[in-house]
């Protein structure tokens, strides 16, 4: 029997599947998720301490003013973004009539969105980043 | 067939003549266009194409350690209107009779030979080698989330378990009609699109929910169970939604549509799940 199941178990597969929009707009759903779900995890770790000390708080604070963690809030956001519109994509998706028809059109106008909402954050946000 | 008939065709092979011989093999070296060797108009172009085949057979286990999958390279020359299925099978006739592949009609209609072709699932018996682009290495893998027996052939019976789970077949009461079950055309068209399917697996087997979750019932299973649910003539529909409204049934979707993509009898398989999926919130088909 133990040979038996050794032949049927499933072969290490080859190649990457090349689905098109709809499977990659998936996979970013699921990393933008992951990723917002590590940041309110640091987040709410972060903000208790306030209950701890102010000082402890404040000090926490001030070790994230430099321009790595500038960067990675300039991501926060755009992750934000895309699972925000893209979630209301996938719940037309399933909710209104012609969704599966038109869901390639709302996957652009999510992109479209995204960008129109980046350019002027990462103008305002990186300049203060990097203008000190 | 009349004898002017039959002297038609011998001439038409006789001007075949000139690329191909009578066993389908060319006269000049392998590779050499049609045009090269003074071809005439409306020749069919030959060009040599590698196929880059994902091989795995049991027997290859040595000394308790189990076989693994391996790649392997043929390279063969083909008509411009030979298909990849055509390819395979003159690497099995020609190169190596061990290359395992389902097929039955080879036409598109049987199902037997959906296989991963350059990343996606396809018919072999549809897909023309010219369109996949022949200048690469054409890679073609066994279908994915279903156990894999030997080289392109894999186990359909999880694939086919959720098929009978879904009862795909008419549920009626009461007594027979002594005529037939009538219908209008709005009826029929109700569910036309998923009566297209014919179980070659290409849809389940691209979603990435079925490759990490056997126990979904995968696109086809809803597919045939939307052609039932949906046709006036059945009263089944609220069993079926049942099983459907199960953890492992249709909310397991995330409307990725590699399933409406890969199908190749393009139905919108995508729509037909979202239809099953309003019927459950609703509650009426």
């Amino acid at each position: 029997m133990a040979t038996e199941t050794s032949t049927r178990s499933v072969v290490p597969q080859g190649t990457l599947y090349r689905g098109r929009e709809g499977m990659w707009s998936w996979v970013a759903h699921r990393i933008t998720g992951l990723l917002i779900f590590v940041f309110l995890l640091v987040h709410v770790l972060d903000t208790s301490l306030v209950r701890v000390a102010p000082e402890a708080y404040n000090a926490v604070i001030e070790t994230y003013k430099n321009p790595v963690v500038g960067l990675g809030e300039a991501g926060l956001v755009g992750a934000v973004l895309f699972h925000a519109f893209n979630g209301i994509r996938v719940m037309l998706v399933d909710f209104w009539s012609q969704g599966p028809r038109f869901h390639r059109q709302m996957l652009w106008a999510v992109g479209a969105l995204w960008v129109l909402l980046m350019v002027p954050f990462l103008v305002r946000h990186l300049s203060n980043v990097f203008g000190g | 067939m009349s004898s002017t008939d039959s002297e038609a065709v011998e001439a038409a092979a006789d001007r075949n003549d000139e690329q191909v011989d009578g066993d389908g093999r060319p006269h000049g070296r392998a590779g050499e266009s049609a045009s090269a060797d003074g071809g005439q108009l409306g020749a069919i172009p030959r060009f040599d194409v590698t196929l880059r085949i994902r091989r795995y057979s049991a027997e290859d286990a040595e000394d308790g350690k189990p076989a693994e999958a391996r790649w392997q390279e043929f390279t063969v020359t083909v008509n411009g209107t030979d298909r990849v299925l055509d390819a395979l099978h003159k690497i099995k006739w020609e190169q190596d009779g061990s290359l395992t592949f389902r097929r039955s009609c080879a036409h598109g209609v049987c199902g037997s030979d959906a296989m991963r072709i350059n990343g996606v699932n396809r018919l072999a018996c549809k897909v023309l080698v010219k369109d996949v682009n022949p200048d690469k290495p054409i890679t073609v893998e066994p279908i994915k989330g279903l156990p894999v027996e030997k080289d392109l052939v894999v186990d359909m019976e999880p694939f086919f378990q959720s098929y009978r789970e879904v009862m795909p077949f008419l549920i009626t009461s009461g007594h027979e009609p002594t005529r037939e079950r009538k219908q209008s055309q709005e009826e029929r068209a109700r569910f036309d699109d998923t009566t297209k399917c014919i179980l070659c697996a290409a849809c389940t087997s691209s979603c990435p929910v079925f490759w990490t979750d056997g126990q979904y019932f995968g696109p086809a299973a809803i597919v045939n169970a939307h052609r039932f649910i949906f046709d006036s003539r059945d009263e089944g529909a609220d069993v079926r939604l049942e099983v459907l409204n199960d953890r492992e049934g249709v909310w397991r979707c995330r409307t990725t549509f590699n399933c409406s993509e890969a199908c190749p009898r393009g139905i919108q398989v995508t729509k037909a799940i979202h239809e099953v999926k309003r019927a459950l919130l609703t509650r009426s088909v």
